[in-house]
């Protein structure tokens, strides 16, 4: 068996980047969701939906390509 | 109009910070970078033989491989370079990404990738040795040993410039840490740890920067309304076509007409950069079979061509929606922002805490990625190309490692070095430029004719690489000398700067071959039986027979195509 199937994927570190990068970015934007900063378009709330987004997809990327759980 | 004039204007003129960090942006940038060199630590285990260190053990998918190829290309210089190109130039810049994308990395996929895997080569001088001899691998590998380096340390520099620019950093402090860090990575795991970290950071420069085109699209009002803004904003719609203003040198901004971006961008530049650059080729290789490596520039190009998304649409917002008009980076002033800062500008307007640390972590994965790139392909070319012939005998597989190792760090120390020889000799970034065309645009043909004529001799191999990097010095010399020289070189008194790149590029690789074949027809071939393997005619090549249609790299690549011209179609 080749030593790549031995790693862990390279997804698998992606996941985990991107889902502690949005849990940050969604706990600064609830701590600031009734005074957004001072950018265009705060009102739409970027930063709340980006925060979703990337525990989401880096959720789930952790968990599809966690250690062991494919062989 | 280059990054680096621009990082060289900083320096000479000094900027105030564009963004300030919050702590949770301070915090990201952080995590960043405890994450890469934790990938390099755990992939130390798994780097043993030369393989596995300088060809990630020939064992990465396709998907891999591809999204590796791609990131070493999309450097921060790439980034903030063509959005501040958009900003001056209009959607013509898109061309880099599409003409200069589709054919020549399709063209790789199908027709070279087969002869650099099966030849089982590590590297591109690698191949000129064995279809051509020891001498024309001496010359490509030198001088990509050298390219490399300067290109490493005019990144790292820019770097550290753009950090001073947009964020207030130290010079020294961003050359430095970023150096350390990619040292730290690439030495312990090799091109495992190159290639992971590149596709982690190819994920975080989309996620880093996607906020600007949704948002940008938003305040715009679609793409409708950013066509008519920027017509209030330059009286004119040269900035929004593709190919209906190319007819003549001063009927777009560039200044070029189509056949220079045709052949010379699309065709000699761009088959010259991704069909012989080793920096790229060598993620291509890392794959774990000859159809993965035929995908992965093929899945590569299908990211190329939607780039501009997050490169092109920005500077074309920021010339619609930024309140103030910004300038060259010839004309700085008090208060004025150049071209260059087109992007951080944009992240600035619509990213607050949090998101702004993505984007500055997407620049710094950017630069790191580039560099990263540039070491593991140097360490390679330098030990099995320059070092084992040349300098010593060894052929023990540990030892070659060792030796990879520390030319990484060798590569390291010539960049930092590089960097600060910059720093006292600013007009040398300009040329950078023009140093690529040097090696990339004769190499293209070489590379070519020996893959796809088998009469192509072993002299005229050298003599022909030699002849067109000499007169694409020559031509630039010329220019540099007398500038009315560029009307003779580019073809128009019209032309500017841009159209001479490329017609620049275009001569030296028909000058090379020129050299190449009148060379080949006075001299002797080497028989068919030692071209096997390496040439087009002498190689059996029934891969895909077996295969059904949808697994076919050419499947994929009929994708791509379909895609190329409904982009060229939609905005022509």
């Amino acid at each position: 068996m080749s030593r790549e199937a031995h790693m862990l994927p390279v997804w698998f570190f992606i996941g985990a980047l991107l889902t502690i990068y949005g849990a940050i970015i969604l706990v600064v934007a609830l701590v600031d969701f009734h005074h957004p900063s001072a950018v265009v378009l705060a009102r739409f709330h970027p930063d709340l939906f980006a925060g979703v987004l990337l525990l989401a997809v880096g959720g789930l990327y952790t968990f599809w390509f966690w250690p062991g759980r494919r062989k | 109009m280059t990054l680096t004039s621009f990082a060289a204007s900083a320096v000479f003129y000094g900027t105030d910070r564009l963004i300030s960090l919050s702590p949770a942006d301070v915090l990201i940038i952080v995590i960043y970078f405890v994450t890469v060199l934790g990938i390099g630590v755990y992939l130390q285990r798994y780097a043993h033989t030369s393989k596995e260190f300088f060809l990630a053990g020939r064992e990465m998918s396709a998907w891999v491989a591809g999204l590796s190829f791609l990131s070493a290309n999309l450097g921060a210089l790439e980034l903030m370079g063509w959005a501040a190109a958009t900003y001056q130039y209009g959607i013509l810049a898109a061309h880099f990404y599409w003409i200069a994308a589709f054919p020549s990395m399709v063209f790789l996929g199908l027709v070279m990738m087969p002869f650099y895997y099966i030849s089982k080569t590590h590297s591109v001088p690698g191949y000129l040795q064995l279809r051509y001899g020891e001498a024309t691998r001496a010359l490509s590998g030198i001088s990509f040993a050298f390219m490399t380096i300067l290109m490493s340390g005019i990144n790292m520099y820019a770097m550290a410039i753009v950090m001073k620019v947009v964020l207030g950093w130290n010079i020294h402090f961003s050359i430095w840490v970023s150096s350390l860090t990619v040292a730290a990575y690439v030495t312990l795991g090799g091109l495992y740890s190159a290639i992971f970290n590149e596709v982690l950071q190819f994920f975080l420069i989309w996620v880093g920067v996607l906020t600007v085109p949704i948002l940008g699209m938003i305040e715009a009002g679609g793409w409708s309304g950013l066509v008519a803004k920027i017509h209030q904003r330059v009286h004119s719609d040269e900035y929004v076509h593709l190919w209906s203003t190319l007819g003549t040198f001063s009927g777009n901004p560039m200044g070029v007409h189509w056949t220079g971006i045709l052949l010379g961008l699309g065709g000699v530049i761009a088959f010259g950069y991704w069909g012989t650059d080793f920096l790229v080729i060598q993620r291509a290789m890392s794959a774990r079979d000859l159809r993965s490596a035929q995908l992965a520039p093929i899945i590569a190009a299908y990211f190329k061509m939607i780039v501009p998304l997050i490169v092109i649409l920005p500077g074309l917002l920021g010339l619609a929606l930024l309140p103030y008009r910004l300038v060259p980076e010839s004309t700085p002033g008090e208060g004025l922002h150049t071209y260059n800062e087109v992007l951080p500008l944009m992240l600035a307007r619509y990213c607050g805490p949090g998101l702004l640390g993505l984007g500055v972590t997407a620049l710094i994965a950017g630069f790191m990625s580039g560099m990263a790139g540039n070491l593991s392909a140097f360490s390679t070319v330098w030990t099995y190309d320059i070092y084992r012939p040349y300098l010593s005998k060894m052929k023990s597989d540990a030892q070659l490692v060792t030796v990879g190792r520390w030319c990484t760090i060798l590569g390291v120390i010539l960049s930092i070095g590089a960097a600060y020889f910059v720093t006292q000799f600013n007009s040398i970034m300009d040329y950078m430029q023009a140093l690529v065309s040097f090696f990339i645009a004769p190499l293209c043909a070489t590379v070519l004719i020996g893959m796809l004529w088998k009469r192509a001799t072993p002299k005229a191999g050298f003599w022909g690489l030699l002849a067109g990097t000499v007169s694409s010095v020559a031509m630039f010399t010329l220019v540099k000398v007398n500038h009315r020289f560029l009307a003779v070189i580019a073809l128009s008194p019209n032309a500017k700067d841009m159209a001479e790149n490329l017609y620049r590029a275009l001569w030296s690789w028909l000058i090379c071959a020129l050299v190449t074949v009148i060379v080949s027809l006075f001299t002797t071939p080497r028989p068919d039986r030692e071209l096997r393997g390496l040439v087009w005619g002498c190689t059996e090549l029934s891969l895909e027979k077996s295969l059904p249609l949808w697994k076919r790299p050419v499947f994929w690549a009929a994708g791509v195509a379909i895609l190329f011209a409904i982009l060229q179609w939609a905005f022509w």
